[in-house]
């Protein structure tokens, strides 16, 4: 992946995927901030839903245990995966030990993480998305770019031709004379799709929520492919990053109401589907759930960045972000996009990678994510602390162990500059002396600038120097005292 | 009441106007402002872009010059500097005491971080005035600017001085929440983004008809700005304090 600045190049000029971007978020914000406007409590339910999410990641061990025990006692299997590699050996064997080659997915991220997909099919294990967003990113070898409607970037005559071409591949192919009306699209994926579920045995899911004391998985959904996925396989594998458990079933109140009103802007969400280990009368016979790290024991170590394992993947953060509605998810490279994703893939993954390096830049610093998320992470509060790491590097946990990081190549220019910055703004006599310079040589300044400077004047004039600075004229006229008098 | 001036580098460098409007505005209502000569930055861009350690000593420095019991409050005309001293000063000095080097930082900043109000604050919760006697006949769309707006809260305070200004005509800026893509450096880190950005707020401010776009934070109106003059649009960009100063008498030109 390149760096976000050269990916979110072409989104920019991409006039297309822009317009599909500004609608979608615009028409998603506007209703959110009326959903969010209903209730008198927010501000309430906000900060229980930080303090919940922090107290439980503070006491992450305790808790992790006890779900082993409940989920356990219920009858299901706990398998603990340390990184991306472990996660998929398990699902993979998991999934050879039942003899199928076919498993339907739905609701996870945690498996788009870990490429868990790709992993099957080099076993020759073939995974089908069946969340309806997702099911169009698959048949047009996409990627998804967004967390909650992962085909934003697709507009309806985009996705009939995906139909039109792909699903024959697949299954059951799109019907004769599609048009792009939403009714028959929707119907063309039913159709699709109700074939793959009748069929699956194995189904493979993530979870919103787990609740320790009870052992039980909670997916909130809007479609009901999810609940199909959940129920008729005769196997259940369920994937979960470790940060998703939530003490008891009282804590779920209040993410029941934050979640759906945050993300979909709905009261409540359409589905919302719990299961406590497998069950014998009705639904899979047999639950595994895969407790997946990668990263998250790491992120929890740092005291500033531990906030993003706050996330409950709402998705409003990106849709109210200004940097997101133009560059496009694609640009962040990574299942995480927007805000969240900017600080969460750097953590989850390290700054090492190019992307991952440019990621905690990609924002204005504008804080409307903070102000909208219902967990109140103080994103632009993580990207300054990760763009510190970026350029100073430092001490972080990186696969459990504390390390010292150097600092990222090729911002050695801006160090410089930053150094010399700081050592003139220590001494307000070099701050004058650089500011008469300016002023001094005004009528040479070029219209545009070289190096580092040229990203600006590409598209921006600058300002012109003035002929004296403030602290000048203050000196000159004792503080606008003398001006009208003469000149000293 | 005596007031110290905190004007920031940018606008002592490029925008001495809004300082002298300042100087003027209040000097008018009454209050005795200092302009302490030792004065620089704030350490913004180094914080901002992760040289906390280099904005260190530069907040050390503004605690140094502003720190004095001579002041009764610290003012300034941008929402992001402010912003920077109130909300950012305290979390440097959390930040330097949970790395094992004590309170000193935050010792040496806490006498500062009560006392600094952004410009538009000061005018309506300290001195309690909405109406400053200003004076200027065009019609103006304000941008609230994301720091003012949302690290400050400044709330409604800037447009109710806008609108007791005689003559003034307020117009609602669409999307006026949204940010104008400045962002320090990532105007030139992300450039691409950031001029999509710039473009869209500009078109949003033509919409309006106003020949005026004000804010309270030249940042933002030099990113504006430059937008503005590059698309040949007829707006002006103009400091909400060259505004608030204008009068019958001294008319902003």
């Amino acid at each position: 992946m390149p760096a976000f600045p050269t990916a979110a190049r072409e989104a920019v000029g991409n006039k297309t995927l822009r317009a599909n971007l500004r609608h979608a978020t615009h028409t998603i914000r506007d209703k959110r901030a009326r959903a969010v406007a209903e209730l008198d409590d927010w501000d309430q339910l906000r900060e229980a839903g930080k303090r919940i999410k922090d107290e439980t990641l503070r006491h992450l061990d305790r808790h992790l245990i006890q779900l082993e025990e409940s989920v356990t006692a219920a009858g299901g299997t706990v398998h603990w995966a340390a990184d991306a590699d472990e996660a998929n050996r398990i699902v993979t064997a998991l999934v050879k030990a039942t003899g199928e080659t076919e498993v339907v997915k739905v609701k996870s991220m945690a498996t788009q993480e870990i490429g868990l997909n790709e992993a099957l099919e080099a076993e020759g294990i073939h995974a089908y998305e069946t969340d309806l967003a997702e099911l169009i990113v698959q048949l047009g070898k996409d990627r998804p770019s967004h967390i909650l409607v992962p085909a934003i970037h697709r507009n309806r005559g985009e996705i009939r031709e995906i139909f039109a071409r792909e699903m024959s591949e697949w299954g059951r192919p799109a019907p004769d004379g599609l048009t792009d009306t939403p009714a028959e699209l929707a119907e063309a994926a039913r159709l699709h799709l109700r074939e793959k579920f009748l069929r699956a045995k194995v189904g493979v899911s993530g979870a919103n929520f787990m609740v320790a004391e009870t052992g039980t998985m909670v997916v909130v959904e809007s479609e009901g492919n999810g609940r199909m996925c959940l129920t008729l396989p005769e196997t259940l594998i369920s994937v979960v990053g470790i940060e998703k458990i939530v003490p008891t079933w009282r804590d779920l109140e209040v993410f029941l109401q934050t979640l759906p009103r945050s993300s979909t802007a709905e009261r409540m969400n359409p589905y919302t589907s719990m299961w406590t280990g497998p069950s014998q009368e009705d639904g899979p016979s047999t639950f595994h759930l895969v407790l997946l790290d990668n990263g998250r024991t790491d992120t929890l170590a740092d005291e500033v960045g531990r906030q993003a394992l706050r996330c409950i993947r709402c998705s409003a953060c990106l849709n109210v972000c200004p940097v997101y509605e133009r560059a496009g998810g694609h640009a962040y490279g990574s299942v995480y996009p927007g805000p969240i994703g900017a600080i969460l893939s750097p953590q989850l993954r390290g700054t090492q990678s190019e992307i991952d390096a440019s990621l905690p830049y990609a924002s204005s610093l504008c804080g409307a994510c903070y102000e909208v998320c219902p967990v109140a992470i103080d994103i632009p509060e993580v990207l300054v602390h990760l763009r510190e790491r970026v350029v100073q590097g430092g001490e972080v946990t990186r696969h459990g162990t504390r390390v010292t990081l150097r600092p990222a190549k090729g911002h050695a220019a801006e160090r410089a500059a930053m150094r010399a910055a700081g050592w003139a703004f220590g001494r307000p006599g070099a701050l004058r002396a650089g500011q008469r310079l300016a002023s001094g040589t005004r009528r040479f300044h070029p219209r545009t600038l070289p190096g580092p400077g040229r990203a600006w004047s590409a598209t921006r004039d600058l300002p012109k120097v003035p002929a004296e600075p403030f602290r000048d004229w203050w000196r000159r006229t004792n503080g606008g005292r003398a001006e009208k008098g003469d000149k000293k | 009441m005596r007031v110290a001036l905190f004007l920031t580098c940018v606008n002592d460098t490029l925008y001495p106007d809004t300082g002298r409007a300042v100087v003027k505005l209040l000097t008018r209502l009454g209050v005795d402002v200092d302009f302490p000569m030792a004065q620089t930055c704030c350490g913004q861009a180094h914080y901002n872009t992760g040289y906390r350690h280099q904005a260190e000593p530069l907040a050390r420095h503004f605690s140094d010059v502003f720190g004095s019991d001579e002041y009764d409050a610290i003012v300034t005309p941008s929402g992001s500097c402010g912003a920077m001293v109130r909300e950012l000063y305290p979390r440097m000095g959390e930040r330097a005491r949970s790395e094992g080097r004590g309170d000193g930082l935050a010792t040496t900043l806490a006498p500062v971080v009560p006392k600094t109000y952004e410009l538009t604050e000061f005018l309506v919760d300290i001195l309690g005035v909405t109406d400053v006697g200003a004076y200027y006949p065009h019609t103006v769309t304000y941008h609230p600017t994301c720091h003012g707006l949302r690290s400050l809260g400044l709330g409604d305070r800037p447009t109710r001085l806008l609108q007791a200004v005689k003559g003034l005509e307020l117009r609602a800026l669409p999307g006026a929440d949204e940010c104008c893509g400045f962002g320090g450096t990532f105007a030139m880190k992300n450039s691409d983004v950031s001029s999509a950005m710039g473009t869209d707020k500009v078109r949003n401010a033509e919409s309006t008809g106003a020949d005026t776009l004000c804010a309270a934070d030249n940042s933002c109106l030099m990113h504006i700005g430059g937008t503005l003059t590059r698309l040949k649009s007829g707006v002006r960009p103009v400091h909400i304090a060259e505004i608030l100063a204008s009068t019958e008498e001294d008319p902003l030109s």
